[in-house]
């Protein structure tokens, strides 16, 4: 899974082919808990990196989901509207959020390994 | 993403090893280094509550003891309540006002023969202190009982659980108290809760503690439950949480707590705050407590606000989230009158999006407390 790609928000990217698709790391969703909705963009709607894309809600809260790059939204995830808890279940698979056409797709680049994040995590505890 | 961290020295109650023991998700609450959760994550642990039963550490919850002179005199000054009339071993649900009638606490009182037993919310345990100590009275001291710990078992096998470790205790009445002994421990045993389900509060010494939750989770229909599910339990069970729903500008009549004021206390008054409480209980008031039930799928948090159909504000929500058991998102908020009644439809502001919502009947689960 080297293809992964992380922000300090807790995000996930990975590229395919020309689009990035984008999610919640492990380690967020077992931070947040139950996840019991899920709000997704509109197809179209432009993204700024580090910006609100997406909105995750446990039992006791609401967060944010960042835009790891900039970009136009190309597709959501609907099955996580009727099912959110594919979120807790398998975050960097079918729990996956949305796919985005990258302005830059360089800025992928800059972004966390997952060696990187996985010592950005051992910081954070 | 955005995940909250915080650090500060917090107290910790005589069960923070085995809340760690058992792999709970540590979170500050009110001073307190709590249990959000355990492994098992809130919407398990609502659901078990509801189906068996949980085992709560509410330590963190004041516990008070008023005595000398006439305590139930002196207290019910304090109170909307009718406490004169509560006989030995019975306890109350009554609100701590101001001179305005906005509530400075709800707490549970227990009557003793010369005694009261009180548990007020954590973190109001200092200003009720103060508070009681200005207005009781020379004659009746307030004694935070500090060595003392609380333990809830709720849910629809909590009486049969318990009643295998204590003699008598399925037959208990809802909102009564009985002094008895687990565990080799002295308790005092209340049958009551914030869940909505039947079930105890168990009143022990701080060290007896962890013998007790030990032997009550030991029982595999006990599981332990954090104050996430806590809150969710409550919520469903239309309870008001302190600095939500209720505060010191909102009126028991306001908050739907014209139940908690007896016929003789409407009749004479003598409590403060009783000539806006009363006014408003003959004249109605322009706001009022109410359910809310979102009609889509997103959640409401605290301090949304509420508008009308045509978009005028007419509210904000105290409370609001996901309730397990009704698997669906709900909210406990104020409205203007006109728009208090069950059935009206309301529009929720959330995330800039105007929501449709309409009003329901509190609670949003029927309650189940023992009825004998």
């Amino acid at each position: 899974m080297s293809g992964l790609r992380f922000t300090r928000d807790h995000e996930w990217v990975r590229l395919d082919g020309d689009l990035a698709v984008v999610g919640i790391t492990d380690y967020a969703q077992s931070q947040l808990g139950d996840v019991v909705y899920v709000e997704l963009p509109e197809i179209g709607q432009r993204v700024e990196k580090g910006k609100e894309a997406a909105v995750v809600e446990s039992v006791k809260a609401a967060s944010e989901v960042y835009a790891p790059l900039a970009g136009e939204v190309v597709e959501v995830n609907k099955t996580l509207t009727a099912n959110p808890a594919k979120v807790n279940a398998d975050p960097i698979g079918e729990g996956w959020f949305l796919k985005l056409r990258p302005d830059n797709p360089t800025e992928f680049e800059g972004l966390m390994d997952e060696e990187a994040y996985r010592r950005f995590v051992e910081e954070q505890r | 993403m955005t995940l909250a961290a915080t650090a500060a020295p917090l107290k910790r109650t005589s069960l923070h090893s085995l809340h760690l023991a058992l792999g709970a998700k540590m979170v500050a609450f009110a001073g307190y280094e709590m249990p959000v959760q355990y492994p098992s994550g809130v919407l398990n642990e609502h659901l078990h509550t509801r189906s068996k039963a949980g085992l709560f550490d509410v330590s963190h919850m004041g516990q008070l003891r008023l005595a000398g002179g006439d305590p139930v005199k002196a207290l019910e000054a304090l109170v909307p309540g009718d406490l004169l009339t509560l006989a030995s071993l019975r306890m109350r649900y009554t609100l701590l006002l101001n001179e305005q009638g906005g509530i400075l606490d709800d707490l549970m009182a227990t009557r003793f023969e010369n005694e009261l037993f009180l548990v007020v919310n954590a973190a109001r345990k200092e200003a009720d202190l103060a508070h009681l100590r200005t207005r009781l009275g020379r004659s009746t001291t307030v004694e935070l009982l500090e060595d003392r710990a609380l333990l809830a078992l709720q849910g629809p096998a909590a009486a049969t659980v318990l009643s295998g470790f204590c003699e008598g205790i399925a037959r208990l009445g809802f909102m009564t108290a009985m002094e008895t002994t687990l565990a080799g421990s002295k308790c005092l045993v209340t049958r009551s809760g914030y869940t909505g389900e039947d079930g105890f509060e168990i009143s022990l010494l701080a060290a007896d503690a962890p013998a007790v939750a030990e032997m009550l989770l030991a029982r595999p229909e006990v599981w332990p439950i954090g104050l996430g599910a806590r809150d969710s339990l409550r919520l469903e069970a239309g309870l008001c949480l302190y600095g939500h729903d209720i505060d010191e500008t909102t009126t028991p009549i306001e908050a739907a707590l014209a139940w908690t004021i007896g016929n003789r206390r409407r009749a004479e008054g003598g409590f403060p705050g009783a000539a806006v409480v009363l006014r408003q209980l003959a004249e109605g008031t322009v706001r009022s407590r109410v359910g809310i039930r979102p009609d889509g799928r997103a959640p409401a948090r605290e301090d949304t606000l509420i508008a009308d159909i045509v978009g005028a504000r007419v509210g904000r929500v105290t409370s609001g989230g996901f309730g397990p058991s009704i698997g669906g998102p709900i909210a406990m908020g104020y409205v203007d009158r006109p728009h208090a009644a069950a059935g009206t439809p309301l529009a929720l502001l959330v995330r800039g999006t105007a929501r449709p919502a309409h009003v329901v009947r509190l609670p949003f689960v029927p309650t189940r407390y023992y009825r004998g």
